[in-house]
């Protein structure tokens, strides 16, 4: 009872007063000539007919609140997703690129800390108006007007300098992996991470994180392949990295570079595809954006998520498994996977593959509720964390009722769900436990002798 | 109140139909011009199969969760545009209108019928009003133009209600309920109400990106 009522706590949500020096800094600099001269470009040069139609069309009925977990949990008006419009570039439509430095400081807050650009709203609205879309234009306003987040922009700096999110530098990356294959030989013996391999079935791309943070993952992966005998690769120069937050903070330029990189990194390699390990932001800047920006109607190589190889190993019976995975599990569908390539039926193909018990969590697959974590937000850092927990307390509840049910473990096929999800948890008091489709199946795998 | 009568059924009535029909025209063209111009990608992702199943869903009642969540709303939104549409078309006024004026003629409504449909839109948009006023949603997004584009739609079918019924005063409603009628028409173009020639597209385009690139539903 004590749980529930957590979530149900009506708390008033902090982000008012947030005081982000990325933001504030950016707004000191800022003249009205200089913010219309900069809106006017974006407006004309960069955005045309969507835009306008987006932003002209909607009718103010309001049935996109259901679809956001913002507005849900804070139960506040102003966290619809035409609410968001409303004080972004409705206004600045309405008034013609002529709005304040404080306007645009509230409109930056808004784009990149209250949407996380899940898209569940465009399924929402009877006419599939495309708010995300809306805000990456926002986004793009105040990355050109210099207002983005700090943390974020750290990241994306990261980006630019190291061709990483997380100021990994070139040795350290090559160390990282030969360390990860050591310790991977404790479990496998002769078990290789193969470098600049040519021509390799496979070309296996991870996020920044990975190598700083979560360097087991690797690990994981490399004994999956090893175990399913695959011919795979992985670079030793920048390119590794598929993460991409330049993306999200409206620094297209930057996320053109990195994109090219990484294609560029797979195809110089000549490899038959690239394999991305558990995320979700990175496949969409892969798989969606990027390659757009690039021209590419669709990647220029083939780029399979984790979920969709895992699946074809289970399909192709490349690997074994020992026994299932005894707790009872439940699902979690990140957006830009589900949503964003319609894998859900997949993973619960990987779910009845490997666990015994599966719970699902309403509403589930293209429904789904996101994390609070995606689209950057997590990335804008610290100063943003309580407002981010408070948004996802629609999440809670949706947890808490998988739980009630048996679920003890969530498996979140994501990285940033991951972050979300594990401040959620620990926030509500939701007690469950967060695991990677890797990590279940790094579990029950059956080594070959 | 004769050449009043002339005038809103002569010169206003084509000016009417003329500005909407080329009002239409012009801002239709207007908007596939900027989108061949800069958003020509557009094209490129459009599916005929993915955009005509997703505008089947979202034309079926209760076809979409959305719809499924807001019950009320769903049963207003469409019993309102079926009335909207078929009651000036089909009533029996209007379709005597079109016979002796141009000698065409097609099925008229019995009155009872346009009665009620008539009903159903007025009560629908007094639905729609209360929503704007009393959910705070919907509040916070309403401005005075969705007021005034509320009364251009109710005005035609309140003020015909009261003039077919020979109420007080019914030879002035006429009057109001032939401007109101032509003032609707002209409004399509130039207001949210183009929303319905909109419709098709939008909701084809981001059917054919969840079909076709996100392989996933969209409602």
């Amino acid at each position: 009872m004590s749980e529930s009522k957590t979530v149900n706590d009506n708390k008033k949500t902090e982000s008012k007063k947030i005081e982000d020096q990325g933001i504030q800094k950016g707004i000191e600099q800022l003249t009205p000539e200089r913010i219309e001269s900069v809106i006017r470009q974006v407006i004309n040069d960069e955005t045309g007919a969507r835009l306008k139609v987006y932003v002209d069309t909607c009718l103010h009925c309001g049935l996109c609140s259901k679809g956001c977990h913002f507005f849900l949990s804070l139960k506040d008006p102003k966290f619809s997703p035409a609410a968001k419009v409303k004080q972004t570039l409705w206004e600045i439509m309405r008034k013609k690129g002529k709005v304040s430095p404080e306007f645009i400081k509230e409109a930056a807050l808004i784009a990149y800390t209250q949407c996380n650009m899940c898209k569940r709203c465009a399924m929402y609205c009877p006419f599939g108006l495309d708010v995300a879309y809306v805000m990456s234009v926002m986004r793009r306003i105040c990355y050109k007007l210099g207002v983005v987040p700090l943390y974020i922009q750290d990241t994306a700096h990261s980006h630019s300098v190291a061709m990483n999110q997380m100021w990994v530098k070139d040795d350290e990356w090559i160390d990282t992996l030969m360390w990860q294959e050591e310790e991977a030989q404790d479990a496998m013996e002769n078990l290789r991470i193969p470098l600049d391999k040519e021509g390799a079935d496979i070309f296996y791309s991870v996020i920044g994180p990975e190598p700083k943070f979560r360097a087991q993952l690797i690990f994981q992966a490399a004994v999956i392949m090893n175990a399913a005998k695959e011919n795979w690769t992985m670079p030793s120069m920048p390119g590794w990295d598929n993460s991409d937050m330049c993306m999200f903070t409206g620094d297209y330029e930057m996320m053109e570079r990195l994109k090219r990189l990484h294609f560029e990194s797979a195809l110089n390699l000549r490899a038959k595809r690239i394999v991305m390990g558990e995320c979700g932001h990175a496949f969409r800047s892969v798989y969606d954006v990027g390659n757009r920006a690039l021209g590419w109607r669709m990647p220029p190589i083939e780029v399979v998520h984790s979920i969709e190889y895992f699946n074809e190993l289970f399909e192709q019976k490349k690997i074994k498994i020992r026994k299932k995975f005894e707790r009872p599990v439940t699902l979690h569908d990140p957006c830009n996977i589900v949503r964003g390539r319609g894998l859900h039926e997949m993973a619960r193909n990987i779910v009845n593959a490997t666990c015994a018990n599966f719970i699902e969590m309403t509403p589930n697959r293209e429904h789904n509720y996101c994390c609070s974590a995606g689209g950057g937000v997590i990335n804008c850092g610290p100063p943003f964390k309580n407002a981010r927990v408070e948004s996802g307390k629609e999440k809670a509840k949706q947890l808490f009722a998988a739980k009630a049910k048996g679920a003890e473990v969530v498996i979140a096929p994501c990285h940033n769900c991951h972050g979300g999800l594990e401040d959620i948890i620990h926030h509500y008091g939701v007690e469950m436990e967060l695991k990677f489709f890797g990590d279940i199946i790094y579990e029950i795998l059956e080594l070959p002798e | 109140m004769h050449s009043y009568y002339s005038f809103v059924t002569g010169p206003l009535a084509w000016i009417a139909f003329i500005v909407f029909i080329c009002g239409s025209i012009w801002r239709f063209n207007s908007l596939w011009q900027l989108t061949k111009k800069k958003d020509s990608a557009v094209f490129e992702y459009m599916d005929r199969k993915f955009a005509l199943r997703s505008i089947a869903h979202w034309l079926i009642p209760f076809g979409s969760r959305s719809m499924q969540l807001n019950p009320a709303m769903t049963v207003a939104t469409f019993l309102f545009h079926i009335c909207l549409f078929i009651t000036p078309i089909f009533v029996f006024g209007h379709v005597m209108l079109w016979k002796e004026n141009f000698n065409i003629s097609w099925f008229a409504l019995p009155n009872m019928a346009a009665d009620v449909m008539t009903f159903i839109v007025i009560g629908s948009c007094i639905f729609f009003l209360w929503r704007r006023i009393k959910l705070p949603h919907v509040k916070y997004l309403t401005t005075p133009l969705d007021f005034i584009i509320l009364m251009i739609v109710a005005a035609p079918f309140m003020t015909g209600f009261w003039a077919y019924h020979q109420f007080p005063g019914f030879v002035s409603m006429t009057i109001i309920h032939i401007v109101s009628g032509e003032i609707m028409l002209m409004a399509i173009p130039f207001t949210k109400l183009f929303h319905m020639f909109l419709f098709p597209f939008t909701r084809g385009y981001i059917g054919s990106e969840f079909g076709g690139v996100r392989m996933a539903k969209d409602w």
